[in-house]
């Protein structure tokens, strides 16, 4: 999951629980490397690539969730963060997060909810910078921490996560199967 | 999750020799940098060199130096050279381990095992370095003021 810039929108995020830091300007281009990939703001014309990449590491095509999700994106641009990657003029990676305030008595946070990367383009820092660039969406939105949720085997992402310096939070995930 | 001694001495070894892999380190050296036993490490850096994790360099300025990639190796990994966690909790040969309490109580100790080794396995040499790094830095910004 990731996002990029939406700078000016931004401007007037002013939930009260948004934010006891101040807030930050929002970047003002998004972020690039030398003919690396670029991070940007998701466009309607994205979601199939969203789709097949999401489709390479799942296995799984799910067009009309990432179609909901970016309309979702669409209805509280300033709390909400969808970035994909773009590499030599296709999406090869995506980023989701939103501020998610008071669950569970939680302070608002930043949640990273999607992330994905073309396996044909790992190892190029890619997923790294998309993380990069939603974190810097939530410092924008006045978020002082970043929240997301891994399955216990999925090892490769959590090393991912791990390696970026996230630690296990003060909160434990919990469920049952509910009998009929 | 208490750890065996040698499977600390080892991760002590690997994090400290990882550290800086050009440079070799005695076993002397090392023991006196974290209190231990050199006897007792020397014996763990064998391990650790049959492992492929490190090996030693003869000579004046010899030492042990890491050898593995720091970005794969996990701690986990270098646990599993001086002990099994993959089953801890939750084994039915313990006594009462088949009663009906028994069986619950395994249920929740292997819960928590579950999360001790995910974590363990998603961690590398390089991930730890970085926190090592990050809380040295935050030490000294916080000495100089």
């Amino acid at each position: 999951m990731e996002m990029s810039k939406y700078a000016a929108r931004r401007q007037g995020a002013k939930s009260s629980t948004v934010a006891k830091a101040a807030k930050k300007p929002a970047p003002a281009a998004a972020p690039r490397a030398a003919q690396g990939p670029i991070i940007r703001p998701v466009n309607p014309g994205d979601l199939s690539g969203v789709v097949k990449v999401d489709q390479r590491n799942t296995g799984v095509a799910k067009r009309d969730y990432w179609q909901d999700q970016y309309e979702r994106y669409l209805r509280r641009p300033k709390e909400r963060f969808f970035l994909v990657g773009e590499f030599e003029g296709r999406i090869v990676g995506f980023a989701i997060g939103e501020v998610r305030a008071w669950e569970f008595g939680s302070p608002p946070c930043g949640w990273v909810f999607a992330l994905g990367v073309d396996p044909s383009v790992r190892l190029r820092n890619i997923g790294s910078q998309l993380i990069d660039a939603i974190s810097e969406h939530f410092k924008c939105a006045g978020m002082r921490k970043l929240r997301t949720m891994l399955r216990r085997d999925d090892n490769l992402n959590l090393s991912f996560f791990r390696s970026l310096g996230m630690m296990a939070g003060p909160f434990i995930q919990l469920e049952k199967d509910l009998e009929e | 999750m208490k750890l065996q001694k040698a499977t600390l001495f080892g991760l002590y070894a690997v994090l400290d020799l990882a550290e800086d892999r050009e440079r070799t380190r005695s076993a002397g050296e090392i023991a006196e940098t974290y209190g231990i036993s050199i006897n007792h490490l020397a014996k763990v850096l064998r391990d650790l060199g049959r492992a492929g994790l490190v090996e030693a360099a003869r000579g004046v300025g010899g030492g042990y130096r890491f050898i593995g990639n720091p970005k794969r190796v996990t701690l986990m990994d270098v646990i599993e050279i001086f002990e099994d966690i993959r089953s801890g909790a939750g084994d039915a040969r313990d006594p009462g381990a088949k009663t009906d309490i028994g069986y619950s109580l395994h249920v929740v100790l292997g819960e928590i095992e579950d999360i001790a080794r995910a974590t363990l396995r998603s961690v590398t040499i390089e991930t730890l370095l970085k926190h090592v790094r990050r809380d040295r830095d935050q030490r000294r910004a916080a000495a100089a003021e």
